[in-house]
């Protein structure tokens, strides 16, 4: 699996994101940088990480949506190219309308870090075929504005097309309020593009896929896309 | 010539700024506040004299990118 990082301005979870893909995929992501306009030839996966573009000036992922590489990214996913965007790569994904929806603040005003557990609702797409549909993982957030929030009819959309992939539940897999941690409509923590080849999520799976870590459930996403390059090759 | 745009949420979208804003006020006593809902203004100079041209222009600031609008209406006013 070939990779390719979006590097923009204060972005911080590129280096976390770069071992989490060489530790499983066993090749070295290529580094791109914002006002690259094309992605290296041979690219099979292009991740968003995340961070703190342009200091989440205007609105988190705002500018960094307009800029030139996320044309070349646009296009990338327009032929069905995979694309991972992860917390603030969730917000530049919606910002630049690769996703539908926006995330707001979180309901407590708080920055949250911290480790939650979210519910794998399917496993049938590239990005989740490494787990079992219903498995709840233990994966950890970092943001201050992780609330999804879209309309009435985006949001009917999204669960009647199967696109929410990942919700904040309790520890025994059950909705609760008290553990969607930033108030996050019907507790979405990660949604699919129509075409299912575009994923944002607010966790970071990168941050668990070593046994050093003490959990390793976010390894499972990472696992999954390499087989499923590994199949198609 | 100056021109302003106004980016507010729209209505039902939840404000959880606003309403921290809100409680804020009322703890410091401040009364008759109902409620408060926040939003951004973008006081602009532009280069050129046509008002008709400056209002198109600003539209499509405010379309890519200074309003989100899925969530943000904006109003755009050229001030003089």
């Amino acid at each position: 699996m070939r990779s390719a990082i979006l590097v923009f301005p204060g972005i911080n979870r590129e280096r976390d994101m770069a071992r989490a893909l060489r530790l499983t995929s066993g090749r070295e992501p290529a580094m791109v940088w914002h006002t690259d306009t094309a992605l290296p030839a041979g690219t099979d996966l292009v991740v968003v990480p995340g961070g703190f573009s342009y200091g989440d000036y205007l609105r988190c992922g705002a500018i960094a949506a307009r800029a030139p590489v996320m044309d070349a990214v646009r296009h990338f996913a327009g032929v069905g190219g995979l694309v991972l965007g992860v917390c603030n790569g969730f917000q530049i994904l919606c910002e630049a309308g690769l996703l539908p929806g926006v995330l707001m603040r979180n309901e407590a005003l708080k920055f949250i870090c911290r480790d939650v557990y979210l519910k794998v609702e399917r496993s049938d797409t590239s990005f989740t075929r490494g787990y079992n549909a219903g498995q709840v993982i233990r994966v950890p957030v970092a943001h201050g504005e992780g609330n999804y929030v879209a309309d009435a009819q985006t949001l009917a959309r999204l669960e009647g097309e199967g696109r929410v992939l990942f919700r904040y539940v309790a520890p025994d897999g059950s909705l609760d309020a008290a553990w969607n941690v930033n108030g996050a409509t019907a507790a979405i923590a990660g949604i699919l593009n129509e075409a299912g080849n575009v994923l944002g999520m607010m966790p970071h799976p990168e941050n668990h896929v070593e046994p050093r870590m003490g959990v390793t459930d976010g390894r499972g996403l990472f696992a999954g896309l390499v087989d499923h390059f590994r199949q198609a090759a | 010539m100056k021109a302003r745009v106004t980016v507010t949420l729209k209505s039902g979208i939840l404000d959880p700024q606003g309403k921290a804003i809100e409680g804020a006020l009322k703890t410091l006593g401040v009364k008759g506040v109902a409620s408060v809902r926040q939003g951004k203004v973008f006081d602009i100079e532009l280069a050129g004299g046509d008002r008709k041209a400056a209002e198109a222009l600003l539209k499509e600031a405010a379309d890519k990118l200074l309003a989100n609008t899925v969530i943000e209406n904006y109003r755009v006013e050229v001030t003089g």
